[in-house]
């Protein structure tokens, strides 16, 4: 033996230590680049630049680097997906856990995985070609690639995550609640409305909001099917330019080192800023619903 | 004396595995009656065959008539949710919804139809006040049931299916899960609830059976042995096997 048993002990819980410790380390990695990127930025041309209610980063006249449209554009896109998704995704996973019967629950379940499994590039394509010129038809409008279009491209790739965690958490729920409250002479539904899916609420809102943060990151599909114009609109008809698709499209063909490079970095920042958000909001609630 | 539910030739299978036999059975009214058995002699199944409670397992099927005031309970077209005001249901693991006290209650009388909140609290006073268990929580009926202790829980859940004020309340094990104190309680609770109620209560316990109950019925591999006076039941009974049971000798 090369190491007596306690330092042995030791080294094994350092190691697990480290591995724990990962991610928390490359948290704040990211977050070091980042700032680090983004910070001089601060000194020229200067944070007020990122108040700007325009998005023009390259121009013969003036640059501008507002962020207001593109928080705006993925404001719109994620509130819009999520409000799609939300009835279809719990709906869909009450289904699933109490009424279908186990055929229809292994007919349901492979799909569900599917979709979840579909390349967003492949969600994108179908949204371009499929999506977008039914959506223009249907509103009448120039082109159909906008907010809507996006939107609901990114509620499909949400709903399996709504559905598989919303169904587990139904699931969870104890079958005795739903013993006693049917040997009351309650019905199915009554059952599933008044105890199931209230006991399973914190389930369901933590599964909305994993859907969501889902949502606010997707980058190919909205980068193909919102219009990638950056306007300050709250129209789900108008194209709009996400924040990740700016970062996208852009980070590629910038000059190191400029204005415009930094300006994006900013935009990460702010991404990054709103997932932080989301979560901590999810938690929020998933603990005050615990204490209940 | 007045039979409230008559079984016939009940049998009863959980997929290929029949799980009652024949069983015939006369539960008179307003009385106290105990089925015991060693476990999986079928007890728990006759009693959740006494308020369809099998239905929501997939794959039940049974024979038989179970006449509770002379209607058949399985004919075609009965309306269960009807038959489940009429036959409440205790279960062995206190099963309180996680909300507040006076919700529990609440909730049968809502899910039938009643708004009134002043009816409602009428309702929660009287249904605590029969399961002796106003006392204790008239200061904190917004509280969370889950906070009370096991036994509070139990007599809660007894609150709660007498707030839709059935005729007949069925207990599986009610006892078992609780300590000495709180099992005394909802004894004497099962001895008081007897003078307005029907209750058919399975038990582990046979000195529990031989306390609480006027009847008993010896269940054993999916048949009922023996049926009659609890007293007689326990001092002198028809059966070998009875016998056996209850004097220890298995079981």
């Amino acid at each position: 033996m090369i190491f007596p048993g306690p330092v042995k002990d030791k080294l094994i819980k350092y190691c697990f230590l480290g591995a724990a410790s990962t991610s928390i380390l490359i948290v704040l990695l990211i977050f070091g680049f980042l700032g680090k990127e983004a910070v001089p930025f601060l000194r020229e041309p200067g944070l007020g630049k990122l108040l700007d209610s325009r998005w023009v980063p390259v121009s013969f006249v003036q640059e501008r680097f507002g962020l207001l449209p593109l928080v705006t554009g993925s404001l719109v896109v994620t509130m819009l997906a999520t409000l799609i998704a939300i009835p279809f995704g719990v709906c869909g996973a009450i289904y699933i856990a109490e009424i279908a019967g186990s055929w229809e629950r292994e007919i349901f379940k492979p799909f569900i995985e599917l979709l979840a499994g579909i390349p967003s590039v492949v969600i994108g394509f179908f949204g371009l070609i499929v999506l977008g010129p039914i959506v223009k038809e249907v509103f009448g409008l120039s082109s159909g690639l906008t907010a809507l279009t996006g939107a609901l491209l990114l509620a499909l790739m949400s709903i399996p995550t709504i559905i598989t965690i919303s169904e587990d958490a139904i699931k969870s729920v104890p079958r005795s609640y739903k013993e006693a409250s049917l040997a009351m002479g309650a019905t199915r539904m009554q059952t599933i409305i008044k105890v199931i899916v209230p006991a399973a609420l914190s389930g369901i809102i933590a599964a909305v909001m994993l859907g969501m943060g889902r949502v606010i990151g997707e980058t190919m599909a909205v980068l193909m099917c919102t219009g990638n114009a950056p306007m300050v609109t709250l129209s789900p008809v108008e194209p709009v330019y996400t924040m990740t698709a700016v970062i996208a499209s852009e980070m590629g063909e910038v000059a190191f080192g400029s204005e415009h490079y930094r300006a994006l970095f900013w935009v990460g920042l702010v991404l990054l800023f709103a997932t932080f958000i989301i979560n901590y909001i999810a938690q929020k609630v998933l603990h005050t619903y615990q204490q209940r | 004396m007045e039979v409230k539910i008559k079984v016939e030739n009940l049998n009863f299978y959980y997929g290929p595995t029949q799980a009652l036999f024949e069983v015939d059975m006369e539960i008179p009214a307003c009385q106290v009656t105990a089925l015991i058995g060693p476990s999986g002699c079928g007890k728990s199944t006759f009693l959740r065959t006494l308020n369809r409670m099998n239905d929501i397992i997939e794959n039940t099927r049974q024979q038989g008539r179970v006449i509770i005031d002379g209607r058949d309970i399985y004919k075609n077209g009965i309306d269960v949710v009807g038959l489940r005001k009429t036959v409440g249901m205790v279960f062995q693991k206190s099963n309180p919804f996680p909300k507040s006290i006076f919700e529990n209650v609440c909730y049968g009388p809502r899910i039938h139809g009643t708004r009134d909140r002043q009816v409602l609290a009428e309702i929660a006073e009287n249904s605590l006040v029969r399961a002796n268990l106003w006392d204790e929580v008239k200061d904190r009926l917004e509280a969370s049931a889950l906070a009370l202790s096991g036994g509070q829980q139990q007599r809660l859940c007894i609150a709660r299916a007498l707030a839709i004020n059935p005729d007949i309340i069925l207990m599986d094990e009610p006892a078992s899960a609780l300590d000495p104190r709180s099992t005394a309680k909802v004894e004497d609770l099962i001895g008081e609830l007897r003078k307005k109620y029907t209750i058919v209560i399975v038990t582990h316990n046979m000195q529990q059976a031989a306390r609480v109950s006027d009847f008993t019925g010896f269940f054993y591999e999916g048949r009922l042995i023996e049926f009659g006076r609890t007293q007689k039941i326990f001092t002198q009974p028809d059966q070998k096997q009875t016998e056996n049971y209850i004097t220890g000798r298995f079981g």
